[in-house]
């Protein structure tokens, strides 16, 4: 039995979190953002596992399986996404995507 | 153990600022399968072992092997790089790092603290939980991922 304080396993999360949203906010290569996205999630995912390591409930980490079920799903949207991209405009910078709006 | 904690976490940290710091795509992507099996670590370390396999298996594994294999289609060359060290000069990140830094300092200095007391919360009481209360909403995951798949299937197909 050991102990580890709360607020750093928040503080860690929050700070993978920030360079996640760093990340979206920064980069202008798609395949970037996507992968900051990824970090973020996995950010969001690790705040329920300490919650679940908190209170000893295992409701945290059938949570996360759910965050995980959704990473999965948005990762095989997202790169399709860029492929049509890719091929359409042979370019991944997103400020190419600015053409799209009315 | 906790020691484990701290040392993931640190791995994490490092690995992720790589990530978005680097101008090479497939480098930046191994930096970020580094950065999850560093979480996973944490999660072990947070007495969810299940939770870290997972995160090992599905998502260092399968997502990121996605990734690459797009990454690989696109093959993005040298002035795809040369385009991202142009993007991403020193003076567009340096103050805001500088403020960010300083609000951390202020977040440090003004915690409470209560501890953890870690204690294994199992495969069991997980699955427990997947077959019983939430037995609907992995019905609903189960759309998701289906709903990706067509979805992924259609965007991707060259018409």
């Amino acid at each position: 039995m050991y102990t580890i304080p709360f607020e750093h396993g928040l503080l860690l999360a929050s700070a993978l979190f920030a360079l996640g949203l760093v990340g979206v906010t920064t980069r202008r290569n798609i395949v970037f953002v996507l992968m900051s996205l990824e970090i973020m999630l996995n950010a969001t995912g690790l705040v329920f596992v300490v919650g679940s390591s908190r209170w000893g409930h295992a409701d945290g980490q059938v949570m996360f399986l759910m965050i995980l079920t959704l990473a999965a799903a948005e990762v095989a949207v997202g790169l399709a996404l860029i492929i049509q991209l890719y091929r359409r405009f042979k370019t991944v910078d997103i400020d190419v995507l600015s053409q799209l709006k009315g | 153990m906790s020691f484990l904690f701290y040392a993931g976490g640190v791995v994490a940290l490092i690995s992720t600022l790589l990530v978005i710091l680097q101008t090479n795509v497939v480098h930046a992507l191994i930096y970020l399968v580094l950065s999850l099996l560093a979480v996973a670590v944490v999660f072990f370390s947070l007495g969810a072992p299940f939770v870290a396999l997972l995160e090992a298996i599905v998502y260092a594994g399968a997502i990121m092997v996605l990734f690459l294999f797009v990454v690989m289609m696109l093959n993005l060359g040298q002035t795809t790089r040369e385009q991202e060290k142009a993007w991403l000069p020193t003076k567009v990140w340096f103050v805001p790092v500088v403020l960010a830094t300083i609000l951390l300092i202020g977040l440090l200095s003004s915690f409470p603290v209560n501890s953890i007391e870690v204690a294994e919360v199992g495969v069991m009481e997980v699955s427990g939980l997947l077959f019983g209360p939430y037995v609907l909403a992995v019905e609903l995951a189960s759309f998701l991922l289906l709903a990706g798949l067509i979805s992924a299937y259609h965007l991707a197909k060259s018409r």
